[in-house]
């Protein structure tokens, strides 16, 4: 298997990084291109940026952000959020984004998951499954659908998604850990990649989410110190999980 | 002369030029067999599928200026699917025949976690890339491999690597440095 990955994760919206609590109360932590120079020189193993604007003019933004975004770091980064079409993801693509993530679009219409896929690959498409009570929610976590979360991760991955991306909504922001169980119960039922999201308040949280998947995705506990993602990783490392060498400073 | 990435219709080549950039190497996208045969060194970028890319290929007769780039012993290098594509053929999309510079075909990876996503180390050059496959050369001339799976394959004036060196950090930078 290839080494854990620690992904610190971006909300972005005006062009602006944000960070909310269980989808709410958001507040701003940066520029979005600063942040993620910041982090791809401080180890991070990938990225990901999720546009949480709701508009058109918020996501012609967020295209020019992934394009200065692929100028600056030269690690692997994942675009998401409001990704509705094969053009949404090909503009996100051709402006340098090495993937995407599709959310409520591919719940609507999972074909659009074979699509993106047969274009440029499973391992450029991401399904972003935002978890809470068995079921899938949709509209950043606020509304409950009738789909269960394990059986929608399975249709994702035989329609071509390369990799899920599971958040736990009620962990979302707390920083009192993932939803370990949720995690493993939906890896174990899949053979592509995952990456837990949604709780990490620590090294330790971290750790214990690499234990049992591929990757984590971190926001608050980077975002408020984005120069400690160096020595995070150390700590990680120091609980035994295998992560890519860090360069010595 | 410049360096020539080929297009074959595939996303993201922004980042392989971006790289050489920052090399301070100036690139040109290109599928003109001009361009092909007079460039000091040609990349084959990694993204998209192999039935397309080829077809985009014999279309524009990139497929015969690399051959022909190939025999004369002008260097090219293939990144990832780049580098299957210098195969003689690929499972992927029901079976697709490849430039053939060098020996091996392409398979689909049987491992527990497919695609194959992430950092991984490769050896014998004990450096960690960045991989992103769901496919792998089988019985080409391998060169290194990371976790038994061939990840570099050489022969004559072709190099190619199944990882992305332009998304693996300054590992990936070196490593193109010191292909140019």
């Amino acid at each position: 298997m290839p080494l854990k990955r620690l992904i610190p994760c971006l909300d972005v919206t005006g062009g602006r990084v944000v960070k909310g609590t269980s989808f709410v109360a958001l507040r701003d932590v940066g520029d979005p291109v600063e942040l993620a120079r910041f982090y791809s020189d401080g180890g991070a193993d990938e990225l990901v940026f999720l546009d949480i604007s709701a508009t058109a003019g918020g996501h012609a933004t967020m295209v020019d952000v992934v394009r200065q975004v692929a100028e600056v770091i030269d690690i692997p980064f994942t675009v998401g959020g409001g990704v509705r079409s094969v053009d949404d993801a090909t503009r996100i693509i051709e402006a340098g984004a090495d993937r995407v993530s599709v959310n409520s679009a591919a719940l609507e219409n999972p074909a659009l998951i074979t699509d993106i896929a047969s274009r440029y690959g499973s391992q450029a498409v991401v399904v972003a499954i935002d978890a809470g009570d068995g079921v899938v929610h949709t509209h950043g976590g606020r509304v409950a659908t009738q789909t269960a979360t394990i059986p929608w991760a399975i249709t994702a991955a035989e329609c071509g998604a390369g990799e899920i991306l599971l958040t736990s909504i009620a962990q979302d922001g707390r920083r009192t850990g993932y939803d370990l169980e949720l995690t493993g119960e939906v890896r174990s039922s899949i053979s592509v990649p995952v990456i837990a999201s949604g709780g990490a308040g620590s090294a330790s949280d971290v750790a214990a989410a690499l234990r049992v998947t591929d990757a984590a995705l971190v926001a608050s506990i980077v975002h408020e110190n984005p120069g400690g993602l160096p020595a995070l990783r150390q700590e990680v490392s120091a609980f035994g999980i295998l992560l890519r060498p860090g360069r010595t400073s | 002369m410049t360096v020539v990435v080929i297009d074959y219709g595939a996303g993201n080549t922004r980042s392989v030029r971006a790289a050489l950039h920052h090399l301070g190497t100036e690139s040109k996208l290109s599928a003109d067999p001009e361009d092909i045969a007079s460039a000091r060194q040609v990349i084959l970028p990694g993204v998209g599928s192999a039935k397309s890319a080829m077809a985009h290929m014999r279309t524009t007769k990139a497929d015969i200026a690399l051959r022909e780039r190939f025999d004369s012993g002008q260097p090219i290098l293939g990144i990832c699917l780049g580098m299957q594509l210098a195969a003689e053929s690929s499972e992927e999309d029901g079976g697709v025949t490849c430039l053939g510079l060098v020996a091996g075909h392409v398979e689909r990876l049987h491992a527990e976690r497919v695609p194959r996503l992430g950092w991984a180390m490769v050896e014998p050059w004990n450096e960690a890339f960045y991989f992103a496959h769901s496919y792998h050369v089988v019985n080409g001339p391998t060169t290194a491999t990371s976790e038994g799976v061939s990840v570099a394959i050489q022969s004559g004036s072709f190099l190619g690597v199944q990882f992305h060196p332009e998304k693996s950090g300054r590992a990936g930078l070196e490593f193109l440095r010191r292909c140019l």
